[in-house]
C-alpha cells in the first residue's frame, strides 16, 4: 500500500445549482448504503476492529494464552523509557535520511537530467531500469543485498577494486555499518520510485516557462531551482510523505536482512513488535509500541500534508 | 537546441551510475546462483562454466510449483473481489453520495496511513478464533479489507469525475440505481479498475508480514511470505539462496517488464491521487 494524499479538492459546482431538479427521495439515498456496505464491513472487521483490540490489549500485560492483567499506561510507560524500544524508534527516525532524503534528493536530480535527454528508448530504459526495484519485494531486495553486503560480496569487491580494500568487512554484522548499510536497501528501492513520480510532475510543467528560464540565460542548476523545484510542491509532498511511512514502518527489509542485529544495532519498532508478540508473547507491549510508532507515523505526515498542500 | 555533449556528459554519467546502482544487486545475484553448488562465488563475477541446471534444482528446493499455485489462488481471491467491493462502495460515495458517507470516508482516510504493525498482532487472535488461521482464505479476507482504504479511494475519485448528469438521465429512463451501476458506471469504469487491479496484483504477491504471521506452512503463503522459510533453511548455501530468490521474485519482474508503462502509470496515479 503506497500513499496518503487529500485528494482532488472536490469542486462540484453543479452540486449546488440545480434548484429546478426534483430533490432525491431520502429512501433512494439511503438505499445507496448497499453499494458501501460490503467495503464498510470488510475495512471494519479487517482493520477497525483489530485497531481496536490492540488499543484494548495495551493496557494489559498479556501472553497470548493465560488471563490478562490490567496494567494501565504501563506498557506505554515502557515503550518510553525501555531502552532498547527507545533505540529502534531512534533508528526507524534515522532511516528517514536513507529512505527519504537520499531517494528524494537523486530522483529530483535524475528527473531533471532525464527531462533533458531526448533520446525515447534510452528514456524508457532508464525508467524502467530504475523502477524494477520498487517492484520486486521487500524481502526479495533484503536477500539481494545481504549477499551484495557479505564479506565476499559485491560491495567489498567495488572497494577492492577502487584500492579502498582496507574498509572492506561484512557490512550488516558490523556494528556501525549496519544501520547506513540497511538504509542503503531502503535508498535503492525508493530512488526509482521518487524519479519517476517527479519525472510525471515535471511533465505537467509548462514547456513555455523552461524556454523562457533557457532564453534568461539560466543553467542546469538554476532552471532546477527555479522552475523545476516550485513546480514539483504536489509530487515532491507525496514523495516525502510515501517515503517518510516506508521509513518508520519498515518491516520486512530488517525483518530479512539483518532481524535487528547484531545486538540492537538496526532494531526498528516494525521488528519488535513482531518479536514481542509473536516470540516473546509480550501481545500488551508489542500493541502499545505499535499505538505509538502509529501516533508517530501520523504526527509526522499530517503536518507534512499541510505543508505541501497545493491550492488548486 | 541541444547543448553540447561535453555539458550534458556529466549528466549521463550520473544517470548510467543510477541505473547501475539499481541493475548491480540483481545482476550480482544472476551471476552467484550460476556458480557451482556448494562453492562461495565472489562478489559479482561470471563464472566459467555457469550451472543453469541450478534453477532447475532451485525450483525444486523452493518448492516453486506450490507457491505459485498459492500466489495465485491469493491473487485470485483478493483482486477481484477487492475491486468489486471497491467500485461499488466508490460509486455509492462519489456518484450517490450516500447520507453519512463522509463519515465513513474520513475512517478510511486514517486507514491509508495505518502501518501494518499496528494491526497483526490483533489480527492473529481474532483470525484465530475465528477459525481461519493458517488458511489462504483467512490471508484473502484480511488482505480484502487492508487493502479497502486505498482501492475505495481510487474508485471514489474516479466516480466523483463522472458527470452527473449520466446517472440522472438513466434514472429518468427508470433505471434503479443497480441498472445504472451495471450498464453504464461499471463499463465506464474499466480503466480505473484495470489500473487498480494491477496495483492490488504487485501487493498481494508482495504480502509479507500477513504471509508469515497468518499462515504458517510456507507453500500457503505469498511468494514473499515464502522467502522467509527459503531463506531459514538455505541461508549458508549461497548459490541456491541467490537461484531460488531470483526463481520467486521472476514472476514479478516478468508481469512488471510486460505490463512496465500500466504498471508505472497506476503507481503514478494511485500515489498522487490516493
Amino acid at each position: 500500500m503506497t500513499a496518503l494524499r487529500t485528494a482532488a479538492p472536490e469542486t462540484r459546482p453543479g452540486a449546488a445549482a440545480a434548484p429546478s431538479r426534483r430533490p432525491r427521495r431520502p429512501l433512494r439515498r439511503w438505499g445507496g448504503w448497499l453499494f458501501v456496505l460490503p467495503a464498510l464491513v470488510f475495512y471494519s472487521v479487517f482493520v477497525l476492529k483489530p485497531l481496536t483490540a490492540a488499543i484494548q490489549y495495551s493496557f494489559y500485560r498479556w501472553n497470548g494464552i493465560t488471563v490478562a492483567t490490567f496494567v494501565g499506561v504501563g506498557n506505554y510507560v515502557r515503550v518510553l523509557t525501555d531502552p532498547h524500544l527507545l533505540s529502534g524508534i531512534a533508528h526507524a527516525f534515522f532511516l528517514i535520511l536513507f529512505f527519504t532524503v537520499l531517494p528524494v534528493a537523486g530522483g529530483l536530480l535524475m528527473a531533471a537530467l532525464l527531462r533533458e535527454i531526448r533520446a525515447k528508448a534510452f528514456g524508457t530504459l532508464a525508467r524502467t531500469v530504475l523502477f524494477l526495484p520498487q517492484i520486486i519485494p521487500g524481502a526479495a531486495a533484503a536477500i539481494a543485498w545481504v549477499w551484495m553486503f557479505s564479506s565476499s560480496g559485491t560491495a567489498n569487491q567495488v572497494l577492492s577494486a577502487v584500492g579502498l580494500g582496507g574498509l572492506a568487512r561484512a557490512w550488516l554484522g558490523d556494528f556501525t555499518w549496519s544501520l547506513p548499510a540497511v538504509g542503503i536497501i531502503g535508498t535503492w528501492i525508493n530512488l526509482g520510485f521518487c524519479m519517476i513520480l517527479l519525472l510525471s510532475g515535471i511533465g505537467k510543467i509548462d514547456a513555455s516557462i523552461y524556454e523562457a528560464a533557457r532564453l534568461d540565460g539560466a543553467g542546469f542548476v538554476r532552471t532546477l531551482l527555479s522552475v523545476t523545484l516550485p513546480g514539483l510542491k504536489q509530487e515532491l509532498g507525496v514523495c516525502i510523505t510515501v517515503t517518510i511511512i516506508s521509513a518508520l514502518a519498515s518491516f520486512d527489509i530488517i525483518f530479512m536482512s539483518t532481524q535487528g542485529g547484531p545486538g540492537y544495532s538496526t532494531m526498528v519498532p516494525g521488528v519488535l513488535v513482531y518479536q514481542l508478540g509473536f516470540t516473546e508473547a509480550q501481545v500488551g507491549l508489542a500493541s502499545a509500541l505499535a499505538l505509538v510508532l502509529t501516533v508517530l507515523i501520523l504526527a509526522v505526515v499530517l503536518p507534512l500534508q499541510r505543508l505541501f498542500r497545493t491550492e488548486d | 537546441m541541444r547543448a553540447p555533449l561535453k555539458e550534458r556528459l556529466p549528466g549521463l554519467v550520473l544517470l548510467l551510475a543510477a541505473m547501475l546502482f539499481s541493475i548491480v544487486p540483481l545482476a550480482s545475484m544472476l551471476t552467484a546462483a550460476l556458480h557451482r553448488q556448494g562453492t562461495v562465488p565472489v562478489g559479482i563475477e561470471w563464472p566459467a562454466d555457469p550451472q543453469w541446471h541450478n534453477f532447475i534444482d532451485a525450483w525444486n528446493v523452493a518448492n516453486i510449483t506450490p507457491l505459485l499455485l498459492s500466489s495465485l489462488l491469493l491473487v485470485a481471491g483478493v483482486v477481484p473481489a477487492a475491486a468489486l467491493i471497491a467500485t461499488m462502495a466508490g460509486y455509492g460515495l462519489g456518484q450517490l453520495k450516500v447520507p453519512g458517507g463522509a463519515v465513513f470516508f474520513v475512517l478510511l482516510l486514517l486507514g491509508l496511513t495505518l502501518p501494518r504493525e499496528a494491526t497483526i498482532v490483533p489480527l492473529y487472535y481474532q483470525l484465530r478464533d475465528m477459525g481461519l488461521l493458517n488458511s489462504r482464505l483467512g490471508l484473502t479476507l484480511v488482505l480484502i479489507g487492508e487493502f479497502m482504504p486505498f482501492a475505495v479511494f481510487w474508485m471514489r475519485a474516479h466516480f466523483l469525475t463522472m458527470p452527473k448528469e449520466l446517472g440522472e438521465a438513466a434514472s429518468i429512463d427508470g433505471a434503479g440505481a443497480w441498472q445504472s451501476f451495471l450498464r453504464i458506471q461499471a463499463p465506464l469504469a474499466v480503466p480505473a479498475v484495470s489500473s487498480l487491479c494491477l496495483l492490488l496484483f504487485l501487493w498481494t504477491w508482495n504480502t509479507f508480514l500477513e504471509a508469515i504471521v497468518l499462515v504458517d506452512d510456507p507453500s500457503q503463503r505469498t511468494m514473499a511470505g515464502a522467502l522467509q522459510n527459503f531463506v531459514g533453511l538455505h541461508s549458508t548455501d549461497v548459490v541456491l539462496l541467490n537461484a531460488g530468490s531470483l526463481l520467486i521474485m521472476a514472476p514479478t519482474i516478468i508481469v512488471f517488464l510486460l505490463f512496465q508503462r500500466h504498471f508505472i502509470k497506476a503507481m503514478i496515479a494511485g500515489t498522487v491521487k490516493g
